[in-house]
This record gives C-alpha cells, structure tokens and sequence, in this order.
C-alpha cells in the first residue's frame, strides 16, 4: 500500500495518495479519546494478519457466524495458507475444501438462545465498514439489564455476546449526566483479559483485516492490476498527445 | 458525391459497388468539416459514445451471469464480484460507467448551454439530446434496481410511489409498473428486461438520430460562429478541418486522459466514497428494513432536493417533472441574438453561474437527510434554479450583448 502511495504521489495524483495512505496514518496516530473516531488501521495488503484473522474467526465467530460467499480453498489460495494447514485446522467437521464457510450453528436454535440468527458476515465490512466492525468488537461493557449480560456503545442491544471477554477483558461503562443525557465517559477494567490491551488491539484489528478481505476478496488482485493498468493509460495518454500535437501542426 | 471508389478493382470496388462505404467515410469523417477551434468542452461527446458502448458491453457478459429474480439476484452479484473472473472488473467497470455517463453527459449538457448550441439550427439535435438524457435517466434507475440490494429496493419504492401523485390513474399506475402490490419479484423481473433490451435499444436509436442531426447541422463551437458563412473557392469552410484525422486523433487522447481517471476509480476507489456504490446495498433487499436516509444515487440528487423542497408530495413532483423538462424549451426560451457566453453581457452570465452553482447545490442537499438548515438551503437553491429558466425570455433580451467576430477567434 505504502509503494502504491508513493507512486501515486509521483504522478500527481495527491488526493488518491492520501487516500491510498489513510489507514497506515490512522494507525500510527495514537488513540483518539472518542471511541467514534477510533480505526481499525488493518491492510488488506498483510498477509499475516489475514491468516491471523482467519484463525479468529474460525476459532471464535464461525461457531455462529458464516461467509456463505467465500470457499474454503479461495480463502486459502489468497491469504497463502497451506492446503495441510487448510484441511487440518480451519475446514469445519462436515465441510471440505471446497465448501462454502457455513456455520454448525442451526438457526432453530440460535433464535431459541440470541433472539434471532446471526447474520452472516461476508459483507459485513461493506454494508458497515472495517472501522464499525473494530468498534463493535471493543466497546463491549457490562450491563446487567441486558439479556447476556454486556451491552455495546457500537450496536447498542446487540443479542451478540462479548466472545472476547477471556482475552480482552471485561469493562465497565462509566457514564456521565449531561442535562438529561447519559453519556459514555470512559471504560474501567472490572476483570483483565489474557491478553494485553495491545495484544487484543491486535487480535480485534487481524480480525477485522480477515473481514475486509472477506467483503471482497478480489481487492487484492484489483490493487495489484490497477497500478499496471493506470501506468499503461498514462503512457497511452501521453503518446496520443505526441500523436494528435503531430497531426495538428499544420492547422492554423 | 459521386462514388468513386466503385470504380476502383479488387475488393474496395467490389464492395463499393454493393455497400456506399466509401461515401460514407468520405461525408461523416474525411470530408465532414468541424470548427476547428473545439476546446475542452468538445470532448464529452465523443467520450459519451465511449461509455455507451463500454456499458453495453460489460452490460452484455454481465447478463451472462446475473440471475434475475428476488431470491438469486443479490447473491449472482456477489458470485460475478467473487467467482466469476474478471467478475469484479466487469461489476465495477458497469456500475463506475454508470456514474462516469452522467459525468459526461452533464459536462455535454453544459457545454450545450454555455455556447448556446440549443439554438437555430440545432434545436432538433438538443431535442434528441434530452430525450436521450431522459432515456438514460430511466435505464440508470432499473439498473439500480437489479442488484436487489436493500437501498435498490427502497429506491425503487420512493421513486415508484411518485407516480402515486398524479391524480385519478395514480395509484393504478403505481400497481401496473411494480406488478405487484409491493415492489416485488414482478418488478424486478420487468426492470431487468427493460434495462436490458428496450432502453438499449431506444438510446442506440436516439444516439443515431443525434449524430444525423448534428451531421445535417454541423457542429456549434466555442464562438458560436457560423463556420458555413465562409467558404473557400472548393466550398469548404475556411474554418473547418476535417473530422478525420484531425478530431479523431484529438477525442482518441480525450478517450486515453478520460480512461486513465476512469481507471483510477475502477481499480482504487470504486464505491467513491459511497457515492457510486452505497453501503447500505451491501445488504439485501429487506422490506421490513429501511436505510436511513434514503437517497438516490447522485446523478439524480438535485431534482430529488427539488421534490424534497415542497411540504407536499405532489407539488414536489410537478416541480421535479417541472425543473427536467424545463431543458427541452431551451431553444425558445433563449431569445439572445448571440450564441455563445462569450459575447453574451452580465446579466446572462449572471442568471448563468446563479443556475449552475444551484444545480450542484440541489446535487450535495440531495445527498444530506430532508431536515433542518438542508430543506431551508433546498429551497433557496430552487430559486435561481427555476428563474435561469422562466425569466430567459426576459433577460435574454435585455442583456448587452457583444458583437459577435466574423471567423472563429482561436484553436487549439
């Protein structure tokens, strides 16, 4: 991503750079106060953090969720993870390689223990956006009126339970009164997870990366040919120019 | 002219002699003699015949695999965007083309206005012009609709429900153009045929005509001189050249700068932002679920913040039909005796950059929810808006014109 930038800074095409290099920025930034404005700062470009994310999922969100668009193998072939790896650890009992990434979890009895069925999440990066999806992970908090027993300053009443609390942690709200207004103030740490802060910062952003590929998993391929195929039309753009100043010459 | 070429031996005679190929050539390209002092503005319409034929044919491979239908069209997209090769390139090549098209046509539209090429004796080419606009506008919208995600379908409802507001047959007509009581699997279905087959075929059609009108008439240009007055002893005009090469050499560099842009935004930013495809049709069509705010897509926001600028439904949508067709009378609005804004005085200009700036304000307010200071803004832009046009008989007349020079002043 960051090569791409800098080519298309080269070229001029400043706005397209700065918007190439966003989410690197994000990420070095530190931590903005507001949850609103955090980023997830993933790149679709690490492929580490993709077959970290994959592993994610698979071990804490495909209990419930599916990608009824993605194939196992496709999965495989684009985040480089070996067909043995594959077959061995990721492929649901059930499923093969070929598959599509269902979940084992039957709908009857997800209305019976959420309320509803957990929607599948191949688009969730597209309908919503990395950025929602990273703080629906980390802005779970304690709420003892709430079904599960947390609640979600990202989604509000989410049936969702907080998957991640052995990792991450448990937080509490802590609220403050503005006029008539409750408004979110800060977290405080009521259990700490097995993780560090960072390490689960990390953990939500591999997941959230696997995601955003999920949503379109083709983009990979769509950066890689894209920069061939405006460099092209550059040169084309710039020999039609020689081509049409040669021929207008002998108007007047 | 006479057709030489049929005498000639071999295959160019043979086939001459059975098809007019090399007349054809001759009196559209070779001998076919345009001002020759077309600027930037000139480009847009050689690159809005570019973008037809780029969308008809990724239109064509796409249709090889979209499923019609409410319960297989929304996942045969994402299995074109998926497993199709090139399916990704062929979905964002279709749906950035749609937006690049009125890109493109509204420059045309206002290069058409900015140098007057409306009038005597282009009037029927603007005709056609705007016909074909109208065209367009129809088949975007069903082609909106046919990924049957959640904002196509509550588009489809708001857009549908304005026929609501004619009175008597209204409601009538609102259940004969879903088929069905709501927007449905009949709608769809419909849409798809019409987007594929019919509005195709029509703008193929309209596109001809224009291109025969605007031969017959030749080309306005940036002074609004006529180029025929002056003719040299052989009766070609002194200030013409020949389309060919001198213009297809030329619109071939339009066609290369255009797709170098149009290439950045396929392969790097194709959802623009959300504006040339939204987030919200990321899911599937849902009736028990409306996205919030509704809003269509851009090309069509400035008469959707007209129709959003009345408290009334059906006053808003006369307005709207109001502030299309208001266009098609350009020509005899305009009582100006000098074509281009070049010579055209202050107070046109005026009127002019008042319109413009009201248009791509009704464009941004159209996006923004229908509340608070975003009404309020609406309805000021819908001022200068409807005055550009109903006051043109007026001030066009009144406007101190200047004279008009004899032969175009400049080239490039």
């Amino acid at each position: 991503m960051r090569k791409l930038a800098v080519v298309l800074m080269a070229m001029g095409c400043l706005p397209l750079a700065a918007l190439a290099a966003e989410p690197e920025a994000a990420a070095e930034a530190s931590k903005p106060v507001k949850w609103e404005e955090w980023h997830a700062g993933n790149s679709i470009e690490d492929t580490s953090s993709l077959q970290r994310g994959a592993r994610n999922f698979m071990n804490y969100c495909n209990g419930c969720h599916a990608l009824k668009y993605v194939r196992y193998q496709r999965m495989a072939d684009d985040l480089k993870i070996p067909t043995d790896v594959l077959n061995r650890d990721l492929v649901a009992p059930g499923s093969n390689a070929l598959s599509y990434i269902t979940t084992s979890l039957p709908a009857a009895d997800a209305v019976n223990w959420f309320g509803k069925v957990p929607p599948d999440l191949s688009l969730i990066t597209r309908s919503r956006s990395p950025d929602y999806v990273y703080r629906l992970f980390k802005t779970f908090y304690v709420d003892p009126a709430s079904a599960t027993g947390t609640n979600n300053l990202a989604y509000p009443g989410v049936a969702m339970p907080a998957v991640l609390s052995d990792l991450c942690g448990v937080n509490q709200a802590v609220f403050r009164q503005d006029g008539d207004q409750k408004l979110f103030d800060h977290f405080e740490s009521v259990v700490p997870g097995t993780l560090t802060p960072a390490q689960c910062d990390d953990f939500v952003r591999d997941t959230v990366n696997f995601l955003d590929y999920v949503g379109e998993p083709s983009q990979i391929e769509r950066h890689a040919i894209g920069i061939w195929v405006v460099l092209f039309l550059i040169l084309l753009t710039w020999l039609t120019w020689l081509l049409k100043n040669e021929y207008w010459k002998d108007v007047h | 002219m006479a057709n030489e070429a049929a005498y000639k031996p071999g295959f160019w005679g043979w086939l001459n002699r059975r098809l007019p190929v090399d007349v054809f050539m001759r009196s559209q390209l070779t001998e076919y003699y345009a001002p020759k002092n077309f600027n930037f503005w000139y480009f847009f319409g050689s690159l809005a015949l570019l973008v037809l034929v780029m969308q008809l044919v990724t239109g064509i491979f796409l249709a090889m695999f979209y499923k019609v239908g409410e319960n297989t069209a929304f996942d045969s997209v994402e299995f074109i965007m998926r497993e199709v090769d090139f399916g990704w390139l062929l979905r964002y090549l279709h749906s950035t083309g749609a937006s690049a098209f009125f890109l493109v046509i509204y420059l045309h539209m206002l290069r058409g206005i900015m140098y007057g090429s409306y009038k005597t004796p282009r009037e029927l080419l603007w005709l056609f012009g705007m016909i074909i606009y109208l065209a367009l506008m129809a088949e975007a919208f069903m082609g909106y609709v046919l990924p049957w995600g959640n904002m196509s379908f509550w588009a489809a409802t708001v857009i549908i429900n304005l026929f609501g507001a004619i009175p008597v047959i209204g409601p009538g007509l609102v259940e004969w153009i879903r088929g069905d009581y709501g927007i449905a699997d009949a709608t769809l279905n419909r849409f798809f045929s019409l987007h594929v087959v019919a509005l195709p075929l029509l703008l193929l059609l309209l596109v001809a005509l224009h291109l025969v009108a605007l031969h017959e008439v030749g080309s306005n240009n940036p002074d609004g001189v006529d180029i025929k007055e002056k003719k040299n002893a052989q009766g070609i005009p002194l200030d013409g050249i020949p389309f060919h090469p001198y213009y297809t050499v030329k619109d071939i560099f339009g066609a290369a700068a255009f797709l170098t842009l149009f290439a950045i935004v396929v392969f790097f930013v194709p959802t623009f932002a959300d504006l040339f495809l939204e987030k919200a049709n990321f899911e599937p069509a849902n009736p028990l679920s409306t996205p919030d705010p509704i809003s269509p897509s851009w090309y069509f926001t400035p008469y959707y913040a007209i129709l959003r600028s009345f408290p009334d439904k059906s006053t808003g949508a006369v307005f709207m039909l109001i502030a299309v067709s208001a266009f098609f009378f350009l020509p005899w609005l305009d009582r100006s005796p000098v074509k281009s804004i070049r010579y055209r005085g202050w107070i046109y200009k005026t009127f002019f950059t008042l319109f413009v700036l009201s248009f791509l304000g009704l464009m941004y307010l159209g996006l923004q929810p229908a509340q608070g200071i975003y009404v309020t803004l609406s309805r000021i832009c819908c001022v200068p808006y409807f005055l550009f046009f109903v006051l043109m008989p007026f001030y066009t007349r009144w406007d101190p014109v200047k004279p008009v020079p004899e032969r175009v002043t400049a080239h490039a």
